[in-house]
């Protein structure tokens, strides 16, 4: 029965509209609108695609970028085969009392903020940390394993502040999953691997992606781990971005190079729904 | 719904007369520049609230240019950054010399700031502090270390660190015996100066163990024994004396950076009063001097000096010997244009592998 929208429809959608609006549109129409503004050498605004262009032009600015995609699909690949184990365990093998307790005890670091992790993190790993420290005690090493600065201490970084973001979404979707499927696949045969393969994987694959969207999302997107774990070499392109707004004055570039990371990303996210099969409806529910 | 509306309506009277009841000074500055003591008595003194945000040069620039020089009262940037940034973007509002207590402060002092930070005839600047950058050495594992040209030194390869900002360009081309601030005026040669530089600090990453990035970490690095020769703030180099007297603040023999910090006041700023108070507070004799025996930089008010420890004048003296005061390179006004070109060989350091 369709009724015609009245004072309540109208009351509830306002905010929904002015959130999109205001906090959306309106900023990202702004955003576009300077990164197509160009200073002349004369001192004179023209529109242009130079701030673009700038891009494609000098290879460090399109190689970092290409760096950074493929360390957080990387670091994406990496949180699936860390997390699944542990989303398999909290919602099919140990019963629902502990593992509510238990998830809730994975949910900790979220609630102290991603700055705070990261400097626990440099306490762990610097030369005379806690885990260089215990190791020579144990006189299992002589000299400290230099860990902090390094591509490793940025991936642990990376993988310890986003793999939460991928145990949740998969854990609902094996929650979901009807065990008596694993039971009947056994029965039958099945081998351990096989019934991984073709019943549980493919079970969870709205769960993995919508896991995997997100912890690429924030790792492409992410500033603090790389520049304070990441070291000398870690260039990575929110701090380009970072840099063309803070350290060149040059906002116009800017605005530009942060549309380039949003449509790269979304290029990559797209690339990734068509190669697992699955929709983004789909996916977000 | 009758009772949400009287939430809403009484927290909302909360929030205005909460606003009402106090004057405040919104103060852009930076770490260390805004004593908890000093706070408190100016606080006790005037009635108005302070609210501080913990800033440095670029983000100061950055936050008034996204305002046009809103949101804050009073800010605190380098004078070398104040001209150029004043004639792009009207951030600033001209200081009414008459309202500051000059009589309290260095005249050398306040005349150069005011020259450097002019615009149209107008100064845009106070000067509160002062310090150099320099370097920070652990003389115990790096004897010898002594200069700029230290930084890219194989003889400390994995011990050193910088903050890869512009100040360390202008530290490797003097340390690279050439004078950057000699070519403010061409920005030809100075665009193949830093070319030079940039080559020099590719050449010398290998040797680097991280780039600091702000006082805490530069403080951390060293203190840790992650690195033995840093670049560094001479205040900060002093305070880990205390601590440790193996580590010490080194003026570089082919001269340390001087800086001057600020008081400038933003376009927009809501409390001009409160904003004068400050400044003349805060260079009060024994304020200035309290800041500079907590913090260990050179303070603008020239009565000071009666009321420094001991301590803070030896670190003077054993840090500067005569020859390397008078070498000290002060920072003369950005050009316009420069900071774009320093960005780029900034970036491309950091690339590299």
């Amino acid at each position: 029965m369709m009724k015609k929208p009245r004072g309540t429809f109208y009351l509830l959608i306002t905010p929904v509209l002015l959130w999109l609006l205001a906090l959306i549109v309106i900023p990202h129409m702004d955003l576009m609108y300077r990164s197509l503004r160009f200073e002349t050498d004369d001192g004179l605004w023209v529109f242009s695609l130079n701030n673009y262009l700038a891009f494609f032009e000098d290879q460090i600015y399109w190689l970092t970028f290409v760096k950074t995609a493929l360390y957080s699909i990387f670091v994406t690949i990496l949180a699936f085969v860390v997390t699944f184990p542990v989303a398999f365990f909290l919602t099919k093998v140990i019963g629902k009392k502990y593992s509510s307790f238990m998830t809730l005890l994975l949910l900790i670091p979220i609630w102290i903020g991603e700055l705070v992790t990261v400097y626990g993190w440099m306490i762990l790993l610097r030369d005379n940390g806690v885990i260089n420290s215990f190791l020579m005690k144990l006189r299992l090493i002589d000299a400290p394993i230099e860990m902090l600065f390094t591509n490793f201490s940025m991936t642990i970084g990376l993988l310890y502040i986003s793999m939460l973001f991928m145990i949740v979404p998969m854990m609902s979707a094996l929650d979901s999953m009807d065990d008596s499927l694993i039971e009947a696949a056994s029965d039958l045969g099945a081998s351990k691997w096989t019934i991984f393969r073709q019943i549980v994987i493919p079970y969870t694959t709205p769960g993995i992606v919508s896991g995997g969207i997100i912890v690429f999302m924030l790792v492409i997107g992410d500033y603090v781990a790389p520049n304070i774990l990441g070291g000398k070499s870690s260039l990575w392109f929110t701090e380009q971005i970072y840099n063309k707004f803070l350290a060149s004055f040059n906002w116009n570039e800017g605005a530009a190079f942060g549309f380039l990371l949003l449509l790269l990303s979304s290029f990559i996210v797209w690339v990734a729904l068509k190669l697992s099969g699955q929709k983004l409806d789909k996916v977000g529910s | 719904m009758k009772k949400l509306v009287l939430i809403g309506a009484i927290a909302l009277s909360l929030i205005a007369s909460g606003a009402m009841a106090q004057e405040t000074l919104r103060l852009l500055t930076w770490k260390g520049y805004a004593p908890a003591k000093l706070v408190k008595d100016f606080e006790a003194q005037t009635g108005i609230d302070v609210k501080i945000t913990y800033s440095n040069n670029e983000e100061m620039i950055a936050k008034l240019r996204a305002t046009r020089g809103a949101g804050f009262d009073l800010a605190q940037p380098s004078q070398d950054r104040i001209s150029f940034v004043q004639k792009k973007f009207p951030v600033y509002q001209p200081i009414d010399y008459s309202r500051i207590n000059t009589a309290q402060l260095t005249t050398s002092m306040v005349d150069a700031v005011k020259r450097n930070t002019a615009v149209d005839g107008k100064g845009y600047g106070v000067p509160h502090c002062y310090g150099t950058t320099g370097m920070i050495v652990n003389k115990k594992l790096a004897p010898g270390a002594n200069d700029w040209s230290d930084l890219w030194n194989p003889k400390y390869s994995g011990k050193i660190s910088y903050r890869l900002k512009r100040p360390l360009l202008i530290a490797t081309a003097f340390g690279m015996g050439e004078d950057p601030f000699a070519l403010y005026g061409d920005i030809d040669a100075y665009r193949a100066l830093m070319k030079r530089v940039e080559k020099t600090l590719i050449d010398g990453k290998k040797y680097v163990k991280n780039y600091w990035t702000s006082g805490d970490t530069q403080v951390a690095i060293i203190k840790s024994g992650d690195a033995n020769v840093i670049s560094g703030w001479d205040g900060k180099g002093w305070t880990l004396h205390k601590d440790n007297p193996d580590i010490d603040f080194i003026a570089p023999k082919s001269g340390a950076l001087g800086w001057i910090d600020t008081f400038a006041i933003p376009a927009k700023s809501k409390n001009l009063d409160a904003a004068y108070k400050w400044i003349n507070f805060m260079l009060e004799p024994e304020n200035a001097a309290y800041f500079t025996n907590q913090e260990g930089y050179g303070t603008a008010s020239s009565g000071a000096i009666e009321f420094l420890n001991d301590e803070i004048k030896a670190n003077f003296s054993r840090s500067f010997p005569p020859a390397d005061l008078d070498n000290i390179k002060w920072h003369p006004p950005v050009p316009a244009g420069f900071e774009k070109i320093e960005a780029k060989v900034l970036d491309k350091i950091k690339a590299a592998k």
